[in-house]
């Protein structure tokens, strides 16, 4: 590959193939349609299915059908079509299947601005359906990450058996950038858990909460069950307030526990500092660049920059808390991760957003400025 | 081989959910009575189901269960059956299912995806206290039409034919031969549906004092057919998205390789703004400048401006190349500002009134501009790539940019044409690098 010119778009895309991704449903919307395009050039000629959907309920049906039938799936929409997976995200988490959505921001609410940038579904991805039960979302900040990320994804999800969201933003889907995919370190490929052929199947069996069960494809080698309505170990549905407890429990835990190993974190911390910057996506490099401003104008000053917004990075953050005297979380929204964050400071602590929704880059100059840097 | 399987149900976890005389026992017996017949692998069936009295049923078979959202069976079936094509994947749904989910009804029968499905039509919701649904008949009492239904019932099998379906049947619960039917229905390599009228003891028997006959009579009534409606066999979705990749194996063209073997005297991150008119190649130009730049050992980003439609409006890119990786990449105040036509200049005119004296801006020499404080360079571009292509004209532009800036060779930007672009088109683009160049 060496170095090329590309689109956060199409990094996805081929971090997906990376991750031996073999099927992809998605329908059009700006930003995020070339992704399909990239998948229906890529994976049916490694033999997968690309597939453009009648709807985004559509798109994201076809990949849990298939991701329960052993694919590795990937869809990619934008805030309006996560408004319509909403329910079947909800399905993916209740059938523990593993699949990587892609939400390329754009400017809401609504139609908003089509091809302008934003970061308006921090929280929404968070709690973008019913129950509340927790999901993984990732944050790249560069081309090169959202290669990277995408990787990951597919990785947490197969891990963890459940959809991991690759949260990214117009501004790096469809801008292009010069990179060398070659040299992006990448851990080793994880594959679900799959239970041999002649063990007792069940489809949510686990012994410690927090244990992902092995799966069986269905098609596989063993009867399979799935559903959406709440279930025993066995997925066969039940009443039983303890059991419903247990398997919310098992939901809960198996993300919460891991929150510090799903920890990806990017710490620029300068000794003495008593401010302190946190940021997650295109944002995160004007903080670079105003991080550097102010040191050089004779300011202790430290970022920290989120790759996994969720689960929230609480020990890392909290770490880097310790110690400042103002906290400055500059976003491209009117102040969502910010609650986060104000979960987490310590008594005393400014706490500053940054915030603005105008579909521009919240600049260097702007954090500099409204953070008090000045 | 297997043992013959005399049922492919299974009571453990109890009898069958339904109400006493919900037409659903029979619909689920005659689905065994099929499965029976016709002795599929268990490992290889997939029931789905979604949202519905009929939803319940899928767990009471021996073979794979999947149980969705409302209305959405069909879409996990077609992830099911396209991820593998080796399974039976019988969809159940109910006739609310069929309201919710209508577009996928659609989008299956049109693809040809090779599912069956089964529809239990009872006129009614039987799980939310028997409201009205798309086949409730005009005059049907439910809890939702107290004063009779106005609305009129959708013809679930003429739906799916008008939208491609090669196979449905239509009848009820009571057709002696609807195992043979649905055995049919199984065997299509393609979609194959049926629609079977059955009665909801609950809810819209009692309210409609519905008989044994009168599901037949309904029919009649409602100018409906029963029997094979169509069997129009034609190639399966499936079947032909393998066959239409396997015949063409024209594996994307990859993307040749940038190889950074040029200086530059570029010492900062450098923005550059290339404002000109949709249909005018100005995102490709810029794009092969950026990444000259790159052949030039320099980090690049590109971003575009335009409108939605193609070939009418503005057409902007920015380009930022830098000695360093680049952090920040809207670009405030631009260092040279190239434009090309009048589209490109009205977009950027506040912006072209406001640079820097430190700024550079390249007109094309027939524009009225702004009073700018920028360093104005007016050059005959459109002139200029009239005599090789009028397409040309943002290399022509970016050329004489480059040339006058000396940020990097002229070399590099050849480089950058002769190994990304096709061969035909390259050499126009040469042309015009050339004549570009020699503007200044």
């Amino acid at each position: 590959m060496g170095l090329e010119f590309l689109e956060g778009n199409e990094a996805i895309a081929r971090g997906a193939m990376k991750a031996n991704c073999n099927f992809f449903a998605g329908y059009p919307i700006t930003p995020s349609s070339s992704i399909l395009q990239y998948m229906l050039n890529m994976v049916p000629y490694s033999g997968g299915v690309a597939i453009q959907a009648e709807d985004e309920i559509a798109s994201i049906g076809f990949c849990i059908g298939a991701a329960m039938a052993g694919s590795k799936v990937l869809t990619a929409t934008s805030g309006p079509g996560i408004s319509l997976y909403s329910e079947n995200i909800g399905l993916a988490i209740m059938g523990e299947t593993p699949m990587v959505i892609v939400n390329v921001q754009r400017q809401g609410p609504a139609t908003g601005s089509a091809t302008k940038g934003a970061e308006g579904d921090i929280q929404f991805t968070r709690w973008c359906t019913s129950g509340g039960l927790p999901v993984i979302v990732l944050s790249p900040a560069t081309v090169g990450e959202a290669y990277e990320l995408t990787y990951r994804a597919f990785n947490l999800s197969e891990q963890y058996r459940l959809p991991v969201f690759l949260l990214t933003n117009k501004e790096i889907g469809i801008t292009r950038e010069s990179v060398d995919l070659d040299t992006i370190a990448l851990p080793s490929l994880v594959e679900r858990a799959r239970v041999v052929a002649d063990e007792e199947y069940l489809p949510h069996y686990f012994d410690k909460l927090s244990e992902v069960p092995a799966i069986s494809d269905f098609g596989g080698e063993h009867i399979a069950r799935f559903t959406t309505s709440t279930h025993d170990k066995a997925a066969y549905l039940t009443t039983s307030p303890l059991v419903i407890q247990e398997m919310i429990d098992h939901y809960t835990a198996k993300i919460e526990e891991a929150a510090d190993e799903l920890a990806l974190v990017k710490e620029d911390f300068q000794d003495g500092a008593e401010i302190l910057i946190i940021s997650y996506g295109i944002t995160s490099r004007s903080t670079a660049v105003a991080v550097r401003e102010a040191r050089a104008k004779g300011v202790k000053i430290s970022a920290l920059t989120l790759q996994t917004l969720y689960p929230v990075s609480k020990t890392a953050m909290t770490s880097a808390m310790n110690g400042m005297k103002k906290v400055i979380v500059p976003e491209m929204n009117m102040g969502q991760y910010i609650l986060e964050v104000e979960r987490l400071v310590p008594a005393g602590v400014e706490l500053v957003g940054v915030n603005k929704m105008d579909t521009t880059l919240i600049s260097p100059d702007e954090i500099l400025e409204r953070g008090g840097l000045r | 081989m297997n043992a013959v399987r005399e049922t492919y149900l299974t009571d453990a976890i109890g009898p069958l959910p339904f109400c006493p005389g919900c037409g659903h026992h029979r619909l689920i017996k005659a689905l065994d009575k099929t499965l029976t017949k016709l002795q599929p692998d268990p490992k290889k069936v997939v029931i789905v189901t979604d949202i519905g009295c009929i939803g319940l049923a899928d767990r009471y078979f021996v073979t794979h269960a999947f149980h969705g959202l409302h209305g959405r069976s069909i879409t996990y079936a077609c992830g099911l059956k396209l991820a593998r094509p080796e399974l039976t994947v019988i969809v159940l749904k109910g006739d609310g299912g069929c309201g919710i989910g209508g577009t996928h009804l659609l989008n299956v029968a049109r693809r040809n995806i090779g599912i069956t499905l089964i529809v239990a039509n009872n006129f009614n919701y039987g799980m939310t206290g028997g409201q009205h649904s798309v086949t409730t008949p005009t005059d049907g009492l439910t809890a939702t039409t107290p004063l009779g239904n106005i609305e009129a019932a959708m013809d679930l099998c003429g739906t799916a034919i008008a939208a491609g379906a090669p196979w449905a049947y239509r009848g009820t619960g009571f057709d002696r031969d609807l195992t043979d039917r649905i055995a049919d229905a199984i065997r299509q390599p393609g979609f194959a549906m049926l629609d079977i009228w059955d009665m909801c003891t609950a809810y819209y028997l009692p309210r409609n004092q519905l008989g044994k006959k009168d599901l037949t009579g309904m029919m009649e009534r409602l100018g409906l057919q029963a029997g094979v409606l169509i069997d129009r066999p034609r190639p399966e979705y499936g079947e032909q998205y393998r066959n239409l990749h396997e015949i063409s194996e024209q594996v994307p063209r990859k993307r040749p390789e940038i190889t950074p073997k040029y200086t530059n005297t570029v010492a900062r991150q450098t923005g550059v703004v290339i404002a000109g008119s949709a249909g005018q190649k100005i995102r490709s130009a810029a794009g092969l400048f950026a990444q000259a730049g790159m052949f030039a050992n320099l980090e690049a980003t590109q971003k575009d401006d335009y409108p939605i439609t193609v070939m009418t409006g503005h057409s902007i890119t920015e380009i930022i190349i830098s000695p360093e990786s680049i952090d920040y990449t809207a670009i405030d105040s631009p260092d040279y500002f190239v434009v090309i036509s009048e589209d490109g200049l009205e977009k950027s005119w506040g912006r072209i009134a406001k640079l820097a004296n430190s700024a550079t801006l390249y007109a094309e020499e027939s524009l009225d501009l702004p009073a700018t404080d920028a360093k104005v360079v007016r050059l005959p571009f459109v002139a200029t790539a009239k005599k090789i292509n009028r397409l040309s004209v943002g290399i022509v532009a970016l050329a004489a940019m480059l040339h006058d800036t000396g940020m990097f060779s002229l070399d590099a930007f050849k480089d950058s044409i002769t190994v990304l672009q096709k061969p035909a088109i390259a050499d126009v683009n040469l042309q015009a690098l050339k004549a570009g160049a020699a503007i200044l």
